[in-house]
């Protein structure tokens, strides 16, 4: 089994964004050559997210998703303001492989076991968001706007139960950091659940990448800031390591 | 060259139908089982549960249609990840009760989940990983070498009742069916579509058939 390396895409209205700490987006270019160019380089997977769906009065953007995934061959998760299961067959649809859900497991959970039920487990990837706070990690929704009240152990496993595939599990605090994941997070996400678990939020270089399979055991690290704002490439991090020993895809030569 | 593509009603088929486009063939999306006859190759998608994907191709008629294709006209078929489980006699996934369900019965076997299969590792399979050739010489894999990486996602495993079907296997804590044949059946677990160059020439070599 290879350790993924994915981009994070976060997608505003008509454009690709990142912030520092889930504030302050910035415009980083449009999603569409940004999703031709890693298909060109052959990612593992990308990861898609509408960040100001859940605030958004209409639908879901299907037209945006299904032009990005009119040039993607490598898997593809979408999310951002899911609330309903039909949206989610629409998404599918237009040409996602995975749903991403976040806010709305904490509204209403069960939605996560009709997706599962309907489209397999392997389609539902949750995604939590995290900040550190009295000693604990503590769940936020609406992009981090608003605690939850829960904490990420618990939380992570009742995610499971429901039928989630895969945990997405990113650090508020260290988002956008690019000061390396928040590793005991992700290991003590990685010790409560048997599903793969993705690890997201501060990868400022190919080591952290390493760091977060080596130390924390995630199946997988995305990120957005590294491939954003430096010269460092997925196929680079894949190459760093592939030398630590984990074991990566290699692209197919033909 | 005309590929139908089975349109019953689940998943994704835009990547399919555009993974064929980038092969310059054009693909039909075939939402009548009475149209399937117009087919030369037919791709069979399948996503969700074994128990959802049958109930829905019984409704639709797809069954008989099916098999008068592949079996009476020896029409080439590709069954993609879910679509390839459900080539076997039987599987149980999503059945109300867990009592076991009827597949298409087009490749001997059953379908069983990867935990009962002995695999302890992390369920679904889910990511890259490497296919190994079981015989070498299957048309499928011309120019993709043992050790190529190719997209899985799945809880469930298809487990032919003769090993010879067998043409390409993966490891993933247990060694895995990847893909099967028979005659002019083809299976793939994983997602040719989903897999980049790899996956492109995989739908090369199976258009082009056998003789090329």
């Amino acid at each position: 089994m290879k350790v993924r390396v994915i981009p994070t895409l976060l997608w505003k209205q008509f454009g690709l964004v990142k912030g520092i700490g889930f504030n302050s987006w910035r415009r980083v270019g449009s999603v569409l050559p940004a999703i031709k160019v890693y298909n060109q380089r052959e990612v593992d997977e990308l990861v898609l997210l509408d960040i100001v769906a859940h605030q958004a009065e209409g639908d879901l953007d299907y037209e945006s998703v299904d032009e990005f995934g009119q040039d993607c061959f490598v898997p593809m998760t979408v999310g951002g303001g899911i609330t309903r299961i039909d949206q989610v067959q629409r998404l599918l649809r237009a040409g996602a492989d995975k749903v991403s859900v976040n806010t709305i497991s904490y509204q209403r959970p069960e939605l996560i076991t009709e997706i599962a039920k309907l489209h397999g487990t392997q389609c539902v990837v949750a995604s939590i968001d995290v900040r550190a706070q009295d000693r604990s990690w503590m769940c936020f929704s609406h992009c981090g706007q608003q605690s939850t009240g829960h904490e990420v152990v618990e939380w992570a496993q009742e995610l499971e139960d429901r039928g989630a595939g895969e945990i997405l599990i990113t650090s508020i605090d260290n988002d956008g950091t690019m000061q390396g994941y928040d590793l005991p997070l992700v290991e003590s996400v990685v010790g409560a659940v048997k599903i793969p678990v993705i690890a997201s939020g501060g990868a400022g270089n190919y080591q952290h990448m390493v760091d977060a399979v080596k130390q924390a055991g995630a199946s997988a690290v995305a990120a957005a800031s590294i491939f954003h704002f430096t010269e460092q490439t997925p196929a680079e991090a894949k190459l760093s390591m592939a030398k630590a020993g984990i074991p990566v895809r290699t692209p197919y030569l033909g | 060259m005309k590929v139908g593509v089975v349109d019953y009603g689940v998943g994704n088929l835009g990547s399919i139908l555009r993974a064929l486009e980038e092969l310059r063939v054009t693909p039909v999306l075939v939402n009548r089982a009475v149209d399937l006859h117009a087919a030369e190759s037919i791709v069979l998608p399948g996503v969700g549960s074994f128990f959802s994907c049958m109930k829905l191709l019984e409704k639709g008629g797809w069954i008989n249609a099916l098999r008068e294709e592949v079996i009476s006209y020896e029409r080439p078929l590709l069954a993609v990840c879910l679509g390839m489980q459900l080539l076997a006699d039987s599987g149980t996934e999503g059945s109300p009760n867990g009592k076991s369900c009827q597949g298409l019965g087009l490749v001997s076997g059953c379908v069983k989940s990867l935990q009962s299969q002995g695999c302890a590792l992390r369920v679904p399979h889910v990511g890259w990983n490497s296919i190994s050739h079981v015989q070498s010489g299957d048309h499928l894999f011309n120019h993709i070498p043992s050790g190529t990486d190719f997209y899985f996602v799945h809880s469930f495993g298809f487990v032919p009742a003769y090993p010879e079907a067998i043409v390409a296997t993966v490891d993933y804590g247990v060694t895995l069916t990847a893909a099967v044949r028979s005659g002019n059946i083809w299976g793939t677990q994983f997602h040719p579509e989903k897999s980049s160059r790899a996956g492109f020439r995989l739908l090369k070599n199976f258009l082009e058939g056998p003789d090329c």
